[in-house]
């Protein structure tokens, strides 16, 4: 890689001195000796160099070693062979589970359907399964797929990067073309699951694959200070110049001076005898000077900085803090080159899935016909999740435990049955324990943690179920008509069937994967005839929605065979004639089909039930179905057509699944339409957000007692809403309509059209939607939680506190990102919030105005929430606005008209909500404000669809959860949970800045003092370029004497001990404000190293001034001052006094490369005699007090004075444990203080000084004040921190028991 | 830590007093420094006992679990050097430097005191004899060359008599010794005594390497222009000239003469003919061989040629010449009276608007006569004084403040 080395031009700079020195005339060294310094240097980089080569190559060797089945021709079977072997045109098959290894067209299912699952979640991070068709010929290849007899060609489009397309088309040998579609391929990275073996060919393989032409190469990272760095490097370059061109001039001067009669004696003439003009003599002089002065280009300053940031990131990995026991993941460092950075973060991007979330939806909360059922005892369990309760679980043997818990449920509920008894078995077998394994199991199948399994139903509506299922049964075995129920039982049956079939869920089993789904399938007598039909139904080839079932409605016969043969002419009278008999068959079905089935669920189906796992699209949809589990109403199966629900009493009861009307963003609402078993009534099913559905409720007539309560229970329903809403759950409103068939006849007919149509077909079907879904009935609403992982409400505060500005990113719909803003403290509920949603580009215009608005006004008539008028206008946008803006708008918002307007806006606001946004958008927004506002950007996701975003930021973390290792591959760093993030940034980032800021500048510091020395000397040798500096000293200088104390307190330097920084977040903004590191500093100091090299040259000088003294004995006490004078620098500069053993190191190895230029040359003895000298300690004594003398007083003015805030977290940290967690109290309140009282204001400056001034007057004048306000801040402030502490430990101790009580529990 | 072995190691001065704050470690090592240097080479390896042994009693003082737990919160290892890190980590505020000021204050003073003194009680006695001045006796001398002496008498008179041992200097201005080029203008291995060397000099001595195609002995610059003019002491007295003695041995380095500096070796001693087959300096009178009738002091080893060859470092500068040795305990080595000064004058300076000088001085331990230093401790040390006052008034007005400070938000 040394080709590589020299791209940097710090490199070739210095190789050119070198090289310089081989020319005669110029040269200042001996050669050989120049070299060295470089020649060491580029060692070092190519040797670190090596070692990431290294370890990238290995990771790659891992991924190109993972093994898949390829077809091979000669042995005709498929054999494994590794994932870089895999080529365009191998035949390739794939298990569940597995990983796809290239972009793969899909051939072959073992799904009959033709269908295959994968999840996408590697690349765009949704976890949802989607599916895949095999490509529609081989479909109707009834034999197994054989690669022998592949004999198509395929033609299809250049390898790119768009993940949502591609097009293509087959040509088999009959010469038949057939079109690919995206249906058809199966992309790398994604995981084949619900599919038990599928077969591709390989379209496109390695680099070509999508998945790895979406990656963006890395961008090559540097940090800030880095940069910074290089312009103060360009700075030193023009300071070299500068002081050579003096020399050259000076010397030319000096040359001059003698004329060309009288030379002196000590002018050596050139080799030929003849002295040079002054001119060429100045021109020769300027290069051999800049040899001299190179030093103030600090050489070790590149591979230095590389060294301490290794050193650093060993630090950060060795931190135990970071370490999450439940995943066994630490915190990985996977840039070695931008730590500092983490110190100077300014915004934060955060995905919300997985990264504040766990992504893990919990039913929490529901309310059906008005009644609400507040599920304490689920919120107990969550509660203990969250803080597993150890002491009952120590103190208690297990029995007792089991008993109690017994009791307790069995007071309440009415029966306990089978799995209410899993329920609580997973309770007691400990929730740490449990979760942690199936969190491992959860890696293979999506949402599948106890947390969102196990839902402890509440008593009341348990009872409610119960009742009503017996009602039913009871019903139904005397054939009376459903309406005898009372309306909320009937509301609550209701409920449950709608929870368990709207949806999209898909049931497997763990272990054997849709094993029992197919059992399922071969014995009920439906699903083969349903099979049957299906194959010759031709409207499933319209594609798109299941709802394709023509099914079984005797009413709407004759306009279905109207629709069947509208759409399809390849239907034959046969096929209707099928569906007649299926027909017949579904009739017969639904009169005693339970019946057949009860006994078998009762007996087979029961113990495996437990077992069921559903896969959904989204995870809250997942959660309901848990949920309704929970309430012994569950989903055992779904077919395209059809949906298997077990009842209590009733045993499966098969819904048909007529339409089912998919989510859609637009009307926030998913719809099935089902055939009710019982009733054999039309039922429409919708389930969306309440907003929406609340709007499509029957209007009902105030007049009759009925309506009037339903109203009430609407009402009601509303109230609980919103009162989820402020709890931060997920609302969904579940409602329910009953269609006449006449009703349902007419809207078929026009929903047929709208599928068959293929203009518009969207359009239409969306029209088709809202005509179904309007006066529904009302049944009930649920709250999901989507739980906020450990700590990140406190995390984020405390980011917030330390003058991070977050931004949540989120692909998520707009409600859902709003309830998890308010959930983890990121929004506010006294914060005015402004919405932008445009709904087309039309609205452009208007959003411009908006903008306009909010930024010119305030944000007048625009915001959602209340405006408080106490405060003025400005003030309170400055400090409590949030921003909430959606994909669309972000899009406009994007464009470059409206950029500038949509940052100055954003960066009013406290914080920024961005929903519905693409992977790219997310990396636009990062970049914008990369770009536009200059500021050091931090983007934190756990999803492959955050890739690109991390990868714009500046740093980019990924969060190694469950969503695959994308975003961590693209990350610079990975943490395993977001709270994580707090000690990352605010002790390590901190760390990391303070320590490279201060060694950056005490590079420049110490070289351009170094060089200042040799300056000054060339007044007194005629500006010849000599040194009174032994070369190897010289050169030497920058590589150990002077960077190794350096390297060292860059590496352990802690100027704030990390419980202060954590304590006192504000601490961070001075990484922030880059105070450390400012231009000015640089100057600074370059002018304090001039100062301190005058003090060390004429020191010496007047004190050896007409003196027998030499050369190198007037140079080497000068090298020791300058080098003590720096050291001790260092020690006032860096806050770790650099204690003696330092200076050893460094006079051991001053000592030791003293034989080394033992050989005759000039400086031997020199040390040795000087040591014998008094003056020279004398010298040594006085030189650096002076020289530091300025500095140091500056510094302890500056800290008595106006101390900075990190001289005071300092002293702080220097305090008694006791005094400081008072300070830190009174700081905790001093801020709730300006929260409350200027709240609006507690982040603008004067008023906050203000506060702190008032504060620290009423501090002195009167103590008991003090001890007053101390006593009440313990109670506000500091008792969640002692909490906290508390329950850590504990938490521990309850896995430990678990773990321990795992097996004797089980056995 | 106990100042005994502090004191033993040459160590810390400011501990003796007792235990100070943190501040004062910046004195304390600055003191330290020093004599660690001298003392590093006897033992470097005690101070690394020192500050291991320090470490656990820092800690026992302030509860060494405590910071121990400290260290594990932070999160890194708790290596003993963290630990030592972490105990010393001062805010440099008026109350924690105090004492340092005062302390280098009340240090610095004596010192510079004690130096100022010691170098007023040094003799010295300085004659220019470059005779630009028309009135000068060496003025005829001016435009000599280099082969051509010309003598000159100087008469001078000393006020007080030089008691111990005087050194006899002779100085150049404007000389530029230290030009780049001239000083790189030898061959260390040519003066070493190698013979290969000595027949074919570096490059570096170009071009003073050949003459007439023969190498030349002492090549190079520097060995060219050697300082050539002979100076002889004489004490008046009542109008007779006694010569004074002048040794003009031991005036270099020991390590020079005997190590550094080395005639070439052959069969036999005769220099003549070790130094056959090359030819003289350019500007010299004679060969190198012919430098001083002794043998020991001849060829490379003469230690005139040795100290010329030990180029100085400013262009003024003077260099040893002479010893005069103090005969006996009664008499003063040069006695208050008159002299005179012979020069035979060969060396040309006032072509470069160089001086001459010759310089009688004794010396003391802290060497030749400068009351700079003396003058800078002292008024280092008084500034030091002066700002610990300043600061203790700052640290009275102001350093309650800080106890009690506050991160202003």
């Amino acid at each position: 890689n040394l080709f590589e080395q020299f791209h940097r031009l710090a490199n070739v700079y210095f190789v050119f001195i070198a090289l310089l020195n081989f020319v005669p005339a110029v040269n200042a060294f001996q050669p050989e000796l120049a070299l060295a310094p470089v020649l060491f240097i580029l060692a070092v980089t190519a040797i670190k160099d090596l070692w990431e080569d290294y370890s990238r190559y290995r990771s790659d060797q891992e991924i190109n070693h993972m093994e898949c089945l390829v077809y091979s021709r000669n042995e005709k079977k498929y054999i494994s062979r590794y994932w870089k072997e895999v080529k365009v045109g191998d035949f390739v098959q794939l298990r569940c589970n597995e990983i796809i290894p290239a972009d793969i067209l899909l051939l072959s299912s073992s799904d009959p359907d033709g269908l295959c699952h994968i999840e996408t979640a590697n690349l765009d991070g949704e976890t949802n399964l989607k599916q895949r068709q095999v490509v529609r010929r081989f479909l109707e290849l009834d034999s197994e797929f054989d690669p022998l007899k592949f004999t198509s060609v395929i033609e299809c489009e250049k390898p790119n990067n768009d993940l949502s397309r591609f097009r293509g088309y087959i040509i088999h040998k009959s010469g038949k073309k057939d079109g690919l579609f995206k249906e058809n391929l199966l992309l790398r990275g994604c995981t084949i699951r619900n599919t038990e073996e599928v077969a591709g060919i390989v379209i496109y393989a390695g680099h070509e694959t999508k998945a790895l032409l979406n990656n963006n190469g890395p961008r090559y990272k540097r940090s800030k200070l880095e940069r910074q760095m290089n312009a103060d490097v360009l700075w030193c370059v023009l300071i070299l110049l500068v002081m050579c061109l003096f020399s050259a001039i000076g010397h030319g001067l000096w040359v001059w001076q003698y004329g060309e009669k009288k030379k002196p004696i000590f002018d050596v003439p050139g080799p030929d005898g003849k002295y040079l003009s002054p001119v060429l003599a100045s021109v020769y002089l300027f290069l051999t000077v800049i040899i001299v002065f190179q030093v103030l280009i600090p050489i070790s300053l590149y591979v230095s900085i590389e060294i301490v940031k290794i050193c650093q990131v060993y630090f950060i990995h060795q931190d135990k803090d970071l370490y999450d026991e439940e995943t066994d993941s630490q915190l990985q460092c996977r840039a070695l080159n931008i730590t500092e950075d983490l110190g100077q973060v300014q915004f934060i991007f955060s995905d919300k899935t997985g990264t504040l979330t766990e992504n893990k939806m919990v039913f929490r909360r529901c309310t059906v016909s008005g009644i609400e059922y507040s599920h304490d005892d689920n919120a107990k369990r969550l509660a203990m999740y969250q803080e597993p309760d150890s002491e009952e679980e120590e103190a208690a043997p297990k029995g007792g435990t089991v008993s109690q818990r017994d009791s307790i449920c069995s007071h309440q509920s009415i029966k306990v049955i089978h799995r209410s008894q899993s329920t609580k078995t997973h309770r007691r077998t400990g929730s740490r324990a449990e979760a942690k394994r199936a969190s491992i199991l959860s890696k293979h199948t999506a949402f599948s943690s106890p947390m969102e399994k196990d839902i402890t139903p509440d008593p009341r509506l348990l009872e409610k179920v119960n009742e009503c299922a017996k009602h039913l049964e009871v019903m139904r075995s005397h054939e009376q008509p459903l309406s005898h129920l009372s309306p909320e039982l009937c509301d609550v049956f209701d409920f449950f069937v709608a929870l368990t079939i709207c949806n999209t869920v898909v049931v497997t089993a763990p272990n054997q994967p849709r094993q029992k789904v197919n059992r399922f399938e071969l014995k009920s007598p439906v699903k083969t005839i349903e099979d049957f039909i299906r194959r010759f139904t031709p409207s499933r080839l319209t594609s798109g929605s299941n709802s394709s079932s023509s099914s079984s409605l005797a009413t709407s016969k004759s306009m279905h065979r109207f629709g069947l043969s509208m759409l399809s002419s390849t239907s034959t009278d046969s096929t209707l004639l099928k569906l007649e008999e299926k027909l017949a068959y579904s009739a017969q079905m639904n009169n005693n089909g339970y019946s057949s089935q009860q006994g078998r669920t009762a007996g087979a189906g029961a113990p495996e039930e437990g077992e069921l796992r559903y896969e959904a699209e989204s995870p809250d949809e997942a959660a309901l179905v848990y949920a309704a589990r929970a309430y012994n109403c569950s989903l055992v199966g779904r077919l395209s057509d059809q949906v298997s629900v077990e009842l209590p009493h009733l045993g499966t009861l098969s819904f048909e699944v007529l339409h089912t009307l998919g989510f859609d963003s637009v009307r926030k609402r998913m719809s099935v339409v089902v055939r009710h078993p019982l009733t054999d009534e039309i039922n429409v099913y919708t389930k969306g957000a309440d907003s929406v559905v609340m709007d499509l409720l029957l209007p009902c007539s105030s007049d009759d007692p009925r309506g009037k309560h339903q109203k009430k229970i609407r009402s009601k329903t509303q109230n609980y809403l919103n009162l989820y809403a402020v709890d931060g759950l997920r609302t969904l409103c579940i409602a329910k309509r009953v269609l006449s068939k006449e009703e349902y006849g007419c809207w078929l007919k026009t929903h047929l059209e709208a599928e068959s149509s293929i203009e518009n077909r969207e359009e239409l079907l969306f029209q088709s939607a809202l005509r179904i879904e309007k006066n529904l009935h009302l049944l009930g609403a649920t709250g999901i939680e989507d739980r906020l992982q450990d700590g990140v409400p406190e995390t984020i505060a405390n980011l917030r506190k330390a003058g991070l500005q977050i931004w949540v990113l989120t692909g998520d719909k707009q409600e859902t990102a709003v309830n998890i803003a308010y959930a983890c403290k990121l929004l506010d509920h006294d914060e005015e919030i402004i919405t932008l949603n445009a709904e087309s580009p039309v609205s452009r215009s208007n959003l411009q105005s908006k903008f306009s608005n909010n930024t010119i006004d305030g944000a007048t008539g625009n915001m959602t929430v209340g405006f408080t008028p106490l405060y003025p206008p400005s003030s309170s946008v400055l400090s409590s606005l949030g921003l909430v803006i959606d994909g669309r708008t972000l899009a406009y918002a994007l464009e470059p008209a409206l950029e500038d307007k949509f940052l100055a806006l954003a960066k009013r606001c406290r914080s920024v909500l961005c929903c519905r946004s693409t992977p790219l958008q997310k990396s636009m927004v990062v970049k914008l404000v990369r770009d536009k506002l200059k500021a050091m950007t931090l983007a934190i996701g756990d999803g492959a669809n955050d890739v690109s975003m991390i990868q714009v930021a500046d740093v980019g973390v990924g969060i190694s959860g469950q969503e695959g290792m994308q975003a961590v591959m693209a990350s610079d760093f990975a943490i395993p949970r977001f709270r994580h993030l707090e000690k990352l940034l605010l002790v390590h980032g901190h760390w990391c800045y303070s320590r490279l800021a201060n060694m950056v500048l005490y590079f420049f510091y110490k070289n351009a003092m170094f060089v200042a020395l040799l300056f000054w000397y060339q007044f007194y040798c005629g500006f010849s370029g000599s040194s009174m500096i032994d070369q190897w000293y010289l050169i030497f200088f920058n590589l150990f004497f002077s960077s190794l104390p350096q390297l060292i307190t860059g590496v352990l330097d802690k100027d704030v001990p990390a419980e202060v920084l954590i304590a006192v977040p504000q601490l961070y903004k001075s990484g922030q404000n880059m105070e450390e590191y400012q231009p000015h500093m640089f100057w600074m100091n370059m002018i304090d190293a001039m100062y301190q090299s005058l003090v060390c040259f004429f020191i010496p000088y007047f004190t050896y001034y007409d003196s027998e003294v030499d050369i190198f004995s007037w140079g080497t006490p000068i090298t020791t001052i300058a080098l003590f004078t720096i050291i001790l620098h260092l020690a006032i500069e860096t806050k770790t006094w650099v204690s003696i053993i330092l200076f050893f190191f460094v006079a051991l190895v001053y000592n030791a490369s003293c034989p080394v230029c033992h050989p005759p040359s000039n400086p031997y003895w020199t040390m040795e005699r000087l040591m014998g000298d008094p003056m020279f300690y004398f010298t040594c004594i006085i030189s650096p007090v002076v020289a530091l003398l300025p500095r140091f007083l500056y510094r302890t003015l500056q800290g008595t004075l106006f101390p900075t805030q990190l001289q005071l977290g300092r002293q702080l940290s220097k305090l008694s444990p006791e005094t400081r967690s008072q300070l830190l109290t009174k700081l905790n309140v001093k801020e709730t203080i300006c929260q409350t009282r200027l709240f609006a204001d507690s982040f603008s400056p004067s008023l906050g000084s203000n506060a702190s001034d008032s504060y620290k007057a009423n501090n002195q004048s009167t103590p008991f004040q003090m001890v007053s306000c101390e006593g009440t801040c313990k109670a506000e402030g500091f008792e969640p921190g002692v909490k906290q502490a508390i329950s850590s430990p504990k938490r521990e101790a309850a896995l430990l028991s678990e773990v321990i009580s795992e097996p004797t529990s089980h056995g | 830590m106990s100042c005994e072995e502090q004191l033993r190691n040459g160590g810390c001065l400011a501990s003796r007093k007792g235990a100070f704050g943190d501040g004062h470690r910046s004195l304390c090592n600055s003191l330290r420094q020093g004599w660690e240097i001298a003392g590093i080479f006897l033992s470097f390896i005690k101070p690394f006992r020192i500050s291991q042994e320090r470490e656990p009693r820092f800690s026992q003082r302030r509860g060494g679990q405590a910071l121990e737990q400290v260290a594990r919160k932070a999160g890194e290892s708790p290596s003993p050097e963290a630990l030592r890190r972490r105990e010393g980590q001062p805010i440099l505020t008026a109350g924690t430097v105090l004492p340092a000021f005062f302390i280098i204050g009340l240090i610095f003073i004596p010192i510079g005191i004690g130096i100022f003194v010691t170098s007023n009680n040094i003799r010295e006695y300085e004659i220019d004899y470059t005779g630009t001045e028309p009135f000068s006796p060496c003025n005829k001398c001016l435009n000599v060359s280099w082969d051509s002496p010309c003598t000159c008498t100087i008469n001078f008179t000393l006020e007080h008599s030089f008691e111990s041992n005087v050194f006899m200097y002779y100085g150049l201005s404007n000389f530029y010794q230290n030009h780049r080029r001239y000083v790189k203008s030898r061959d260390d291995s040519q003066l070493n005594g190698d013979n290969s060397s000595l027949h074919n000099p570096s490059k570096e001595c170009e071009p003073y390497r050949t003459n007439e195609d023969k190498p030349i002995a002492p090549c190079g610059a520097i060995a060219n222009s050697m300082f050539n003019d002979t100076l002889e002491l004489y004490r008046i007295d009542n109008d007779t000239r006694t010569p004074i003695t002048l040794i003009k041995k031991g005036i270099a380095w020991w390590t020079d003469k005997n190590v550094k500096f080395r005639n070439p070796t052959g069969d036999g001693n005769n220099l003549t003919a070790l130094f056959q087959g090359t030819t003289k300096p350019v500007n010299w009178p004679k060969p190198v061989y012919m430098l001083d009738p002794e043998p020991d002091n001849n060829g490379f080893i003469n230690e005139d040629f040795i100290v010329w060859m030990r180029t100085a470092a400013l262009p003024t500068f003077r260099k040893l010449y002479r010893l005069i040795e103090r005969k006996n305990n009664l008499q003063p080595t040069l006695q208050a009276g008159k002299y005179s000064l012979d020069i035979a004058y060969n060396y040309p300076v006032h072509s470069f608007d160089g001086r001459k000088r010759m310089i009688l001085s004794t010396i003391s331990w802290m060497g030749g006569k400068n009351p700079f230093l003396g003058i800078a401790y002292i008024t280092v040390g008084s500034i030091c004084f002066f700002l610990g006052v300043v600061l203790l008034f700052i640290h009275h007005k102001y350093g309650n403040r800080n106890t009690s400070a506050d991160i202003p938000n």
